[in-house]
């Protein structure tokens, strides 16, 4: 009988993570562990580093002047902020996706094609856009138009749009910084479901303001809060799964912060 | 205060659920005194005044909704919510209880009470006490007092043993007075009925303050593990 390995697989891995926007210290004692095709939502109050979080995973923050870290991030064990790795190899395989819809000003083929050319692809294109927006679950809505204009496409068309392209080039994970927050409720019950069907390939970390769009939509959920160290420096103050989180969480500021008590 | 419109609709929730509370506690003990006095008029109105418990927990739950629905409530709150749903639905089947024991006098009729109503109103009183305490603990989260009162239930099965003996005398002593004896024994098996209902309202209570879901443990769980170890 063939055993089937159960172990978990963490695909991104922080320790001790701190991370600098020149002497401050945005970000402090981060440890937690990215599971390999779930959801990971960060959640917490403006102005507690989540956003700088996820944008280390992917080394986005370098394109920021003066940004540095200390302690690693491992992307399947290997270090990403080592001498001899390319970030742009790093933003290969662990995309983003942005609040703001931002497609290319070309058309919705293009939109993708442009992406994979540049990223070395030679096979058949075609079969690639159709496939990266039925990913997306966009094809439908844009099979008789693909030469039209990306920005032709309403606020959540163009945000699965950008989704198709972040998956095109194959990443393994995606970041999703707020990707909904532009979005009308309907768009966004879209993308929460598109999450869902995406996770089967993909390994998801989202950042979001919206607590119900965590409760619904993730599986694991970080809450991030001030260290309360006097240095203003945010920190995960408890990672547990979603549910947990969200009906019995050990944190009094996590208990505070999802009953929206806090501030 | 943040969410300070949530906190006084929680209060107010809280509060009418003391009120449905106290409509059963009422409606228990009134039921018991009409039994015991043969009143039938009263039994008659007791069995109508049901109907005003039913409708309280309607209300409540009406209201549960709209805040589920309209607050996002979660950890606690969502405990807090989600729990008072299950202590209503125990409180309404309580009031049943009630009304069941004023059933049973209307159906008496003119028959006489087999024996003088003694353990009935102790169980009764016991009940109502016990019930009481119970949604004190539930208003103040009260944990410890959640886990200590439901071992009280033993005292109610005591006296529900005691009633059941005594009419099996009376029946093995004539065979004629078993309807007279069934009459009380429902009676006796609604209050016993009531007090156990007292244990999910603790449970409910704990799960609310700690997030743990339990039963809590009585002497009837015991009774069968000896009982069991014994085969």
């Amino acid at each position: 009988m063939t055993t089937i390995n159960t172990e978990t697989k963490y695909v991104l891995e922080t320790h001790d993570l701190e991370i600098y926007y020149g002497t401050f210290k945005a970000v402090t004692d981060v440890n937690m562990k990215v599971e390999e095709n779930k959801i990971t939502a960060i959640i917490g109050p403006s102005g507690c580093g989540k956003s700088t979080l996820l944008r280390a995973f992917n080394r986005m923050n370098e394109l920021y002047a003066g940004t540095s870290i200390k302690g690693k991030i491992t992307f399947n064990g290997e270090d990403i902020y080592a001498k001899d790795v390319d970030p742009v190899e790093v933003r290969y395989r662990i995309g983003m996706v942005f609040q703001k819809p931002n497609p290319f000003p070309k058309s919705i083929y293009e939109n993708i094609a442009w992406t994979a050319r540049i990223h070395g692809f030679r096979g058949n294109m075609d079969e690639l856009v159709e496939s990266s927006l039925r990913q997306a679950a966009l094809w439908d809505e844009v099979k008789d138009k693909l030469h039209q204009s990306g920005l032709s496409l309403s606020g959540g068309q163009q945000q699965r749009l950008c989704i198709a392209r972040a998956i095109s080039i194959k990443p393994e994970v995606i970041l999703m910084d707020e990707p909904a927050s532009a979005l009308d409720p309907i768009a966004t019950l879209k993308i929460e479901e598109l999450m869902q069907e995406l996770k089967r390939d993909y390994t998801i970390v989202i950042v979001t303001h919206n607590m119900q769009q965590a409760a619904r939509a993730s599986d694991y959920t970080a809450m991030m809060m001030l260290s309360g160290n006097g240095e203003r420096s945010g920190t995960v103050i408890e990672f547990d799964e979603t549910n947990r989180i969200f009906t019995r969480p050990k944190d009094k500021r996590t208990e505070d912060y999802v009953t929206g008590r806090f501030g | 205060m943040v969410r300070k419109t949530f906190e006084s609709e929680i209060q107010q929730v809280k509060d009418d659920v003391l009120v449905l509370g106290s409509m059963v506690e009422k409606a228990l003990l009134d039921s018991v005194e009409a039994l015991k006095k043969r009143d039938i008029k009263a039994a008659e109105r007791l069995f109508q005044e049901d109907k005003e418990i039913n409708k309280k927990r309607f209300e409540i739950e009406n209201h549960l909704m709209v805040l589920i629905a309209t607050q996002q409530p979660m950890a606690h709150d969502l405990r807090l919510l989600a729990s008072t749903m299950e202590i209503i639905s125990e409180l309404e089947r309580m009031g049943d209880y009630a009304k069941g024991i004023s059933n049973i006098n209307i159906r008496m009729g003119d028959t006489t009470l087999l024996k003088p109503l003694i353990d009935v109103p102790r169980m009764a009183q016991k009940g109502a006490d016990m019930l009481h305490r119970s949604l004190t603990a539930f208003v103040n989260e009260d944990v410890e007092t959640a886990k200590k009162l439901p071992i009280e239930d033993d005292e109610v099965d005591a006296l529900y043993n005691q009633i059941y003996r005594e009419l099996m005398t009376f029946i093995i002593a004539d065979p004629k007075t078993i309807e007279r004896a069934n009459w009380l024994l429902w009676v006796a098996h609604n209050l016993e009925r009531f007090a156990d209902r007292v244990t999910n309202i603790c449970e409910r209570t704990v799960f609310i303050a700690t997030g743990e879901l339990s039963e809590i443990k009585s002497s009837d769980d015991e009774f069968w593990k000896q009982q069991n170890q014994e085969k």
